[in-house]
């Protein structure tokens, strides 16, 4: 009966949609991004802030921070991603992957109580993958839709890690496996989501 | 440069998520400043990021939020001192990743080695967090005691070269090892051996050796 089941394909029909919506928006949100770096438009900024301000904050308070200052840094990361946006390459990296590193850091600088150090790296110009403005987005869209079929054992360590902010040590001491499980899982999950990011572009 | 040993996945898994202590993040960015590869490879655990922070169900700001923020982008921002320049594709075999160069603040030889053991020598950056970051100088034909590891141990070859179990380690690359691997490095050339190594644990020797070494070295 499963392969001849139209209710479960309407849900798959449905849920491909759905995707389909999301990677548009990441892709305008990315193009938004870009676009900021040359306006300078608070119209435009207060968008980004109302999309993004929600989900920094929510980032921040799974990190573990007090509500006000998660608050807090959340205001520090936007101004960021305001003062910054002349360095936002959307070839590299979409709107929320940038917008996550930025967030990232200065959780790690509030947390080590020192000024983190932001490592320049050198530009990789002749980058064979570089690829054109968005389509980052459709990657990171591709990723997120991996994310979801990921074995919850794999996914519970992704978690931990990007989440909570775990270390392999962390974690092993948490769910009471060897570091090398822990390790072992990361990695299939990994290899997993490059599936994925490589197989269907 | 030519390096042949990366870092295994989950470490820069760990890297992206900013759950690694600060040494071993120092060590993967010097490594990084190096090496294209591994920084696509970043780029693609950030991705991850990217994707699990928009799968968050949004944590509504407080309702002067906004305002407050704009009122703030007109202020003149203090800049912080730049990062130092990132320089490429040096042929100085001396040269170091900026992001250690940037914490040493001196060239390798002018830092205060302390010697640890015949033929091997120490600076210990004294980096919070758990473990330790340290370099360590070693001379040829010298080999580091039996060790295995109870966390992570990261190693950046800065200088010359030394074999292994696993392998043969020269400039630029990285040993990534864990709990599993029990190793013996030395030194294989005419040339000292200078490495960065940060560990999120102490190290455990196993031999006589070993359990002789150990207090002496202070690994
Ligand atoms: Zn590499």
């Amino acid at each position: 009966m499963l392969e001849d089941d139209p209710e479960g394909k309407k849900v798959n029909a449905a849920t491909d949609l759905a995707h389909e919506r999301q990677a548009r928006e990441r892709e305008n949100w990315t193009r938004a991004l870009a676009t900021l770096a040359e306006t300078r438009d608070r119209k435009l900024f207060a968008e980004l802030f109302a999309h993004f301000g929600p989900r920094v904050k929510a980032y921040i308070i799974r990190l573990g921070m007090p509500m006000a200052t998660a608050e807090e840094i959340t205001q520090e990361a936007m101004l960021s991603v305001w003062r910054k946006a002349h360095l936002f390459n959307a070839a590299k990296a979409s709107a929320s992957t940038w917008i996550f590193t930025l967030t990232r850091n200065l959780c790690i600088d509030r947390m080590r109580r020192e000024r983190h150090m932001e490592y320049e790296l050198p530009d990789d110009k002749a980058d064979p993958q570089e690829r054109h403005d968005g389509e980052q987005a459709v990657l990171e869209q591709r990723m997120r839709k991996a994310i979801d079929t990921l074995p919850d054992a794999q996914a519970q360590v992704l978690f931990l890690s990007y989440y909570e902010g775990k270390s392999h040590s962390e974690i092993a001491e948490q769910l009471g496996i060897p570091l090398g499980s822990v390790k072992s899982r990361l990695r299939l999950a990994f290899g997993k989501l490059k599936q994925h990011w490589e197989g269907e572009s | 440069m030519n390096i042949s040993h990366h870092f295994d996945d989950a470490t820069l898994i760990s890297y992206s998520s900013g759950s690694l202590p600060q040494g071993m993040a120092l060590l993967v960015a010097s490594h990084l400043h190096w090496c294209p590869e591994c920084r696509v490879r970043t780029e693609e655990t950030d991705t991850i990021g990217g994707a699990l922070l928009d799968a968050l169900a949004p944590v509504a700001l407080a309702d002067d939020a906004l305002e407050q923020l704009l009122a703030r982008l007109d202020a003149v921002e203090v800049e912080p001192a730049p990062a130092p320049a990132p320089v490429q594709n040096s042929d100085n075999d001396d040269e170091l990743p900026a992001p250690l160069a940037a914490v040493l603040g001196q060239p390798i030889d002018a830092l205060p080695w302390r010697r640890v053991g015949y033929g091997v020598q120490q600076v210990d950056l004294g980096l919070e967090g758990p473990g330790a970051t340290r370099l360590l100088r070693i001379q040829p034909g010298i080999s580091v005691p039996h060790h295995t590891h109870r966390g992570n141990e990261l190693t950046l070859i800065l200088r010359g070269s030394y074999t292994d179990e696993v392998g043969r380690f020269q400039r630029g690359d990285v040993a990534d090892v864990d709990t599993e691997v029990q190793h013996q490095p030395i030194v294989d050339t005419d040339q000292e051996c200078i490495c960065l190594i940060a560990t999120d644990a102490p190290l455990k020797f196993s031999g006589l050796i070993g359990r002789l070494a150990q207090p002496f070295i202070g690994l």
